[in-house]
């Protein structure tokens, strides 16, 4: 096991390492200058420009600037936003809770939810439900997320008034409100962007589990349990279920970056205060030491996902190890 | 292939809306108004009517027409960029698979460490850049960054082919790599990248429209859905209309596009069903 996670772990830095690589070399190739671009919004003299170009190393050679920007790498530094002149490493950081909590609440209803209506649909396979479950699931996954946000927004928060259609915290929330009162703040701000995300992403989850659960439910181990005489709940989840979850496990790496992707736009939408709305923002602002912190960051969230994967998996399923 | 997904309900479904999308985005302009008419600034964004089915914008632009228009302006985009995405994934693939070794390894390396970053944060990088994006620019972009996952079908597909008993036949009878590719391989993985190719014309469309609403997709005055959202965000009270026409358009033509490739690939993989 140890040689596996040691040679798989090294798999995974090698990846990033190119994929940052890439990353490195498609911001040289893109033609314009990302600084031009910046002075667009806020005028600057040519020696403030100069200034900048010397700060980020603009006027070195590419080579020089691909060692300079490895450097920084590993020093954690990535530059300074042009936007707020403050290290893109500290924005980053303050940003991502937000999205933590986001993306795992999105998570607990995919792989709860998901997965309990792709057995139901497996158990009830070409009946009405299963096939109301799938057409609907595919509705789901054709919206673009910015659009049911907008909706969503407008249907229930400003046409029904039931929840709040912007931002994380009531801004005229009292200072000295209570713990509890702020949590079901934060959590009221949370539905209509979970909803959102969880709407658009979830018919993934409910497929491969169905598709799991049919292939299971097909195999003759759960005849004999049948015919064992055990109770049909503890046949279906006991002996199905668990096994019909091995599928499962790879989805989470593949679902990943769905879910960021989704998140740029839902978090844009509600004005939510993590990575996504960040990076858009910098897309409008044109401050790209932002973006290309927030593409490295992502990039390593999606290698580290497919690891933690891959290992689950190896954990759970001996096979994988020898293989 | 086609005929048997024809067969089923879902792809009948999926590729009569097409058609018809198709269609009305050929013909409609010829009957609808401008969708670059003179803006009228003070008439204002008036409700869905007998004039305007859809209503109009805050430009007093007819919705009806600019979703038509949008429409043409999307289905080329989906087409060209995943005709790109699918021609440079297979010969990357079959390169890739049939000459092996370093080749490989290193094509591979290449793909694996690009998808670790999603494609639209890709985009959002190169495209940030420009000034103004020009169509053909971002026709290119997006099929540039699109090839990634079809090269690894298209080079499973042939490690699997170049074991098959007719492909060693055939190179055993001392037939050329070009020929070997193009007259053995190339042809049997054609099923798949069809599958691959007609699912990744829902993708495109869902992420040209969310590059547009970033502001960073087709530029106005040109018509596209995800931009039409993007501006109706500022009357998203007064007139909802303006954004919720675009957006059911972008819905039935990723879901329209999505049934048909779900219907191909039951035909070509009746596993999957």
């Amino acid at each position: 096991m140890s040689g596996w996670l040691l040679r798989r772990g090294l798999q995974a830095v090698v990846v990033l390492a190119i994929a940052l690589t890439i990353l490195f070399f498609l911001m040289r190739a893109a033609p314009g200058d990302p600084l031009a671009r910046a002075s667009e919004s806020r005028p600057l003299s040519t020696a403030e420009l100069a200034a900048l170009r010397a700060r980020y190393g603009l006027d070195q050679p590419a080579a020089a600037q691909f060692v300079a920007f490895l450097g920084g790498l590993l020093h954690g530094d990535l530059g300074v936003s042009i936007e707020y002149g403050r290290p893109v490493t500290g924005l980053l950081a303050e940003r991502l809770p937000a999205t933590l909590l986001l993306g795992g609440s999105v998570l607990l209803l995919n792989f709860t939810v998901g997965l309990w209506l792709g057995v139901r649909q497996a158990l009830r396979r070409g009946r009405a439900e299963d096939r109301w479950l799938t057409a609907i699931s595919l509705v789901g996954y054709a919206t673009p997320s910015f659009w049911l946000g907008l909706v969503l927004a407008w249907l229930v928060g400003i046409k029904l008034r039931l929840l709040p259609a912007a931002g994380m915290q009531d801004p005229l929330l009292s200072f000295d409100a209570s713990f509890t009162v702020r949590v079901v703040d934060v959590l009221r701000h949370l539905v209509l962007p979970v909803m959102t995300l969880s709407i658009v992403s979830i018919a993934a989850t409910m497929r491969y589990q169905r598709t799991a659960m049919l292939e299971i439910l097909s195999l003759p181990f759960m005849v004999t349990a049948r015919a064992k005489g055990l109770p049909e709940r503890e046949v279906i989840w006991r002996h199905g279920w668990r096994n019909a979850l091995f599928p499962v496990i790879t989805l989470f790496g593949l679902w990943l970056p769905i879910l960021v992707t989704g998140s740029v736009f839902v978090e844009a939408v509600f004005a939510w205060p993590g990575l996504g709305s960040l990076a858009a923002a910098a897309v409008w602002g044109r401050d790209y030491p932002v973006l290309m912190g927030a593409s490295m960051l992502v990039a390593a969230l999606v290698v580290a996902g497919g690891f933690i994967t891959d290992v689950a998996y190896a954990l759970l399923d001996p096979r994988v190890r020898l293989a | 292939m086609l005929r048997e997904a024809w067969t089923k309900p879902q792809g009948r479904a999926g590729a009569l809306l097409l058609l018809v999308l198709l269609a009305s985005a050929m013909i409609g302009p010829w009957f609808l108004p401008d969708p670059l008419a003179q803006p009228d600034i003070l008439a204002g964004s008036l409700p869905p009517g007998l004039g305007h089915p859809f209503g109009t914008d805050q430009l007093n632009r007819d919705i009806l027409a600019r979703v038509v228009a949008g429409a043409r302006v999307s289905l080329s985009v989906a087409v060209l960029a995943v005709g790109l995405s699918a021609t440079i994934g297979t010969a990357v693939g079959l390169v890739s698979g049939y000459w092996g070794g370093v080749v490989d390894v290193g094509l591979m390396r290449l793909v694996e460490g690009a998808l670790a970053v999603p494609r639209l944060f890709l985009l959002l990088l190169v495209l940030a850049v420009w000034e103004r994006i020009p169509l053909p620019a971002l026709i290119l972009m997006i099929g540039a960054t699109g090839w990634f996952a079809t090269s690894r079908l298209v080079r499973g597909e042939v490690l699997r082919l170049r074991e098959e008993a007719y492909v060693r036949a055939s190179e055993a009878l001392g037939a050329r790599r070009r020929h070997v590719i193009l007259r053995h391989l190339l042809p049997n993985t054609l099923g798949p990248l069809l599958v691959a190719a007609t699912l990744g014309i829902g993708d495109v469309i869902l992420l040209e429209a969310g590059l547009s609403f970033l502001g960073l997709g087709v530029q106005p005055p040109t018509p596209s859905w995800g931009s039409m959202v993007l501006d109706s965000k500022e009357v998203l009270v007064s007139a909802p209309w303006a954004g919720i026409f675009p957006g059911l358009a972008i819905v039935i033509t990723v879901l329209s596009a999505n049934l048909f490739g779900d219907a191909l690939r039951d035909a070509v993989d009746p596993r999957s069903a």
